[in-house]
């Protein structure tokens, strides 16, 4: 198959951090290969400190690789993706900002709407709301994020990485500091999301039970300099549904997983 | 009626203290001319009212021009120094220089370039306050989580876009915050200069009160200062409150 074909591809790549003082640097992913093809649902797993967040910024072109080639949709990565959608563990709101109004944000970055803001600005709030009702927040967006609760703002934090209809949907870890009941909830919300809008995902966790209950493809990187050391494909049927944690097939490829992490860790 | 404590607890605390005064200088028999009891303090106050008011509103209009200022400049320094991290290791250094000079050392020369009069004490003011305006607004720039710069810039947003639409709303709280520290040194700016080189304002009033053993007047000015000085904190401190009410959510000061 050739890379082209893919919708993201990763090619040998190798980032390196150059500090400031000009010695070697750390060299944060190695040998790098990864296939993404469209609106699949890729989950990303590993030890921590091994260059997960670095595959983010790769894909969307926040970073560039040191060797090697990151391509789009046949297209090297010369900056900024501009079709990418990202939700991080932190929700990062912007206090002065009405919820709606966080949600919007993008728009006003963005072409062509940020041009139509101000002319459209009723339709853009009327799809903001829409949306968040399509993750369980109705009538929220006329608060401010701080008085939402951390599940809420998660939820919100998702509705602005969505909001521009991006192809690519970049999740780093946006579930961590959630309790797990909330966690569960929203692992729903981010999968019927994906089923209705067929957008692309990568997810970044740590969470392993996430990763099978979510993904498509899962990846096991390595420790630092992080490279892919198992592909593994998740062929459970979907609409999945929670009950599915309890399956023991659905543990038995979790344990496999944890198995490949212990090893990546030595 | 219940009693607010909260609420009274300044009026009791600022009346009892010159209550403690008149009854401790009347008791132990100090001479006017070492401590006046308020009364005396009073009474030279309604004697000379016009020159105080007068020389009051001298020492405001020093102090707010030199402010406003110290405010237009602060913050067009701090955006600036925020802007890029080399600028900033460039011109934090000799700023922090700059503010440890004790500005009774710059008067002198104020005076040598533009003579006595309101000039000095205006700039005296304006130096002596933009400091804290520039280092709040460039640490509000410097805090913008990553997280947030992540989702912008790969959206494509330009560094403009970033400051507009994060970096200075972010850093308003600080520096409106800073406006209340900067509006008390401008003050303290413009009455040093004012004892140094002025032929008007409180400063001045001051000097020339002790110069003719006038010391109830001496108290007076020291009293019109601080009601001035109370007055602009103030307002500072509601304009806070007003503009940035969204960064004062916590209960924890209340």
């Amino acid at each position: 198959m050739s890379s082209d074909q893919s919708f993201i591809s990763i090619n040998d790549v190798s980032l390196r951090y150059k500090p400031q003082g000009g010695d070697e640097g750390t060299l944060a992913v190695d040998e790098l290969n990864l296939r993404v093809e469209k609106g699949e649902f890729v989950a990303v797993v590993g030890p921590s400190g091994c260059g997960k967040s670095t595959l983010m910024k790769l894909a969307t072109g926040l970073h560039f690789p040191t060797t090697g080639s990151v391509r789009i949709d046949g297209d090297e990565v010369k900056g900024p993706v501009k079709i990418a959608g990202m939700a991080f563990q932190n929700p990062v709101m912007l206090p002065w900002r009405k919820t709606a109004d966080n949600i919007l944000l993008p728009l006003e970055i963005v072409q062509p709407h940020r041009r139509q803001m101000r002319s459209n600005k009723e339709q853009y709030r009327k799809l903001a709301d829409e949306l968040l009702a399509s993750v369980g927040l109705e009538g929220a967006g006329s608060q401010y994020p701080w008085q939402l609760s951390g599940g809420m703002q998660q939820r919100a934090s998702l509705c602005r990485a969505l909001i521009h209809e991006p192809e690519l949907l970049m999740l780093d870890e946006p579930f961590a500091a959630l309790d797990a009941f909330t966690r569960e909830e929203l692992w729903c919300v981010i999968r019927d999301l994906q089923a209705e809008k067929g957008f692309t995902t990568i997810l970044v966790t740590h969470d392993l039970r996430e990763a099978v209950f979510l993904a498509d493809r899962i990846f096991v990187m390595s420790a630092r300099p992080g490279r892919i050391l198992v592909e593994r494909t998740v062929d459970i049927d979907r609409p999945r549904e929670l009950d599915l944690l309890y399956e023991k097939f659905f543990v038995d490829i979790v344990h496999e997983l944890r198995g490949h992490i212990a090893e990546a860790r030595k | 009626m219940r009693i607010d404590w909260v609420k009274a607890a300044p009026w009791i605390c600022t009346i009892g203290l010159f209550v403690v005064w008149e009854l401790a200088v009347r008791l132990l028999g100090i001479a006017e001319f070492i401590l006046p009891t308020p009364t005396a303090i009073f009474l030279a106050t309604v004697e000379f009212w016009s020159a105080l008011v007068n020389n009051s509103f001298q020492t405001l209009w020093t102090t707010l021009a030199g402010f406003g200022i110290a405010v237009v400049f602060g913050l067009g320094l701090g955006l600036f120094i925020g802007w890029n991290k080399t600028i900033y290791a460039g011109l934090y250094p000799l700023m922090v220089g700059f503010n440890s000079i004790p500005k009774v050392a710059v008067v002198p020369i104020l005076v040598l370039w533009f003579g006595t009069g309101w000039i000095p004490a205006v700039l005296t003011a304006f130096l002596i306050s933009f400091f804290p305006i520039v280092v709040n607004v460039a640490t509000g720039l410097a805090t913008i989580e990553p997280e947030m710069e992540d989702v912008l810039r790969a959206l494509g947003a330009k560094k403009l876009d970033i400051m507009t639409k994060v970096g200075i709303p972010r850093s308003l709280p600080y520096f409106f915050g800073s406006l209340k520290v900067a509006i008390t040194l401008a003050f303290i700016g413009s009455v040093l200069s004012e004892t140094i080189a002025a032929n008007k304002g409180l400063g001045h009033m001051m000097l020339t009160a002790q110069a003719n053993f006038e010391v109830p007047l001496v108290f007076a000015c020291l009293i019109a200062l601080a009601i001035e000085g109370i007055g602009m904190y103030a307002i500072m401190a509601w304009l806070e409150m007003r503009m940035t009410g969204w960064a004062h959510r916590s209960g924890f000061a209340r």
